[in-house]
């Protein structure tokens, strides 16, 4: 299953890229011409997020420096423990929804230090994987568009990483 | 609440920075920041540049919209104000797709694009839309059905079963996506009972918030 899954996901871009095309020249659509014109709003969308993204990296990059996440860690992890979250995989919590870089190196680490099948390593394989960094999609989506107000989106998205966040530990200790 | 984080997150690591005597690390952290959100956008100019022409060959064969007549019954429900034969939904479907298969600089664009048909139905062209909120929750949350780079990095550390993650990442991804749903149905009945239709045309958007 998981092989056929693999095989699935390989296969899908090259499908795409050469089904659409095909599929359009027969439908006599002048397929280069139209690739180069959508192609050309790509430049401006990404640029257009540039504002955004600097902003949020800025803080997010100073918070992670100056300390103040690991004193926030350090404050909660008895209680954590006493629940039985491993107080290692604490930080991963925390930087998942703020930083994909950021959170997969911490992983990484995590995985590298405690050995790639100790419960730690799966837990924190399972945060990684079950999640998308909840900023970095708010900031790119609603960057793109132009939007300022993000109304409840942010706390509908902070809501979901923690219920994962304990999902994913209640899972491994239900598998492992 | 964006405002509050952003703001938030600053104030606290500075005022942290003091205590401690890493001024100077904040500091430089401050512009490395910066530095890799341009970095970061600078990677997704290819990206994007390369999927939105393939998705305007689509669009132009019809392709979008047969896909999003094909799936609006079944999107539908989540999406109750996005007319039925909207494009939009032929670009949920793909981003959708996307996140399933791990495809990640596929979804991004396809998201993007989603977002950009959904303003166009949007009466106030800064503020989001319970719709864009709701492909918003989706995507934050993103069922996966293979953590490819975490199977690749456990499979790097020696791991006897690098795939036995699966199950429990499909665990947590369901319930957090299920999470991320209902937290979105219950603001967006929030906000309609709270906020007055806008009398346009049929359209039960909802401004402000």
């Amino acid at each position: 299953m998981v092989a056929f899954l693999h095989q699935v996901s390989a296969w899908a871009v090259p499908m795409m890229i050469v089904l659409i095309p095909l599929y359009a020249a027969l439908r006599k659509v002048p397929v280069y011409e139209t690739f180069v014109d959508g192609a050309k709003e790509g430049f401006g969308t990404a640029v257009g997020i540039i504002p955004h993204l600097v902003g949020m990296m800025t803080a997010i990059s100073m918070f992670r420096a100056s300390g103040a996440m690991d004193a926030m860690v350090a404050l909660v992890r008895p209680l954590f423990e006493r629940i039985g979250v491993p107080g290692d995989v604490l930080p991963l919590g925390l930087l998942r929804p703020i930083t994909g870089a950021g959170s997969l190196a911490y992983a990484t680490d995590l995985i590298k230090t405690h050995g790639a099948d100790s419960m730690i390593a799966r837990i924190a394989a399972t945060i990684q994987g079950s999640t998308d960094t909840t900023l970095y999609v708010l900031t790119v989506y609603f960057g793109a568009i132009g939007i300022r107000n993000t109304r409840y989106a942010l706390k509908v998205g902070l809501f979901s990483d923690a219920v994962g966040f304990f999902a994913a530990v209640a899972a491994c200790w239900l598998l492992f | 609440m964006v405002n509050w984080i952003w703001l938030g997150m600053m104030v606290v690591s500075v005022a942290f920075a003091a205590v401690k005597g890493r001024v100077r690390e904040v500091t430089e952290a401050a512009f490395g920041g910066a530095q890799t959100g341009v970095t970061v956008c600078i990677g997704l100019v290819s990206i994007l540049v390369f999927w939105l022409g393939l998705m305007r060959i689509a669009e132009q064969a019809g392709l979008v919209r047969k896909l999003a007549r094909l799936v609006a019954p079944l999107v539908r429900r989540l999406f109750p104000d996005v007319p039925a034969d909207h494009p939009a939904f032929g670009y949920i479907l793909t981003n959708m797709s996307a996140n399933l298969l791990g495809l990640g600089n596929a979804a991004t664009p396809m998201g993007i694009r989603a977002m950009q048909e959904l303003q166009k139905l949007n009466p106030s062209q800064d503020t989001a839309t319970p719709a864009m909120c709701t492909l918003l929750a989706l995507n934050t949350a993103s069922i996966t059905l293979i953590p490819t780079t975490m199977i690749a990095i456990r499979m790097n550390f020696g791991s006897a079963s690098p795939t036995d993650i699966v199950v429990s990442t499909l665990l947590a991804t369901f319930v957090a996506t299920g999470a991320a749903i209902a937290a979105d149905r219950w603001y967006r009945s929030r906000d309609r009972h709270r906020l007055p239709p806008l009398p346009v045309g049929g359209s039960a958007e909802t401004k402000g918030g």
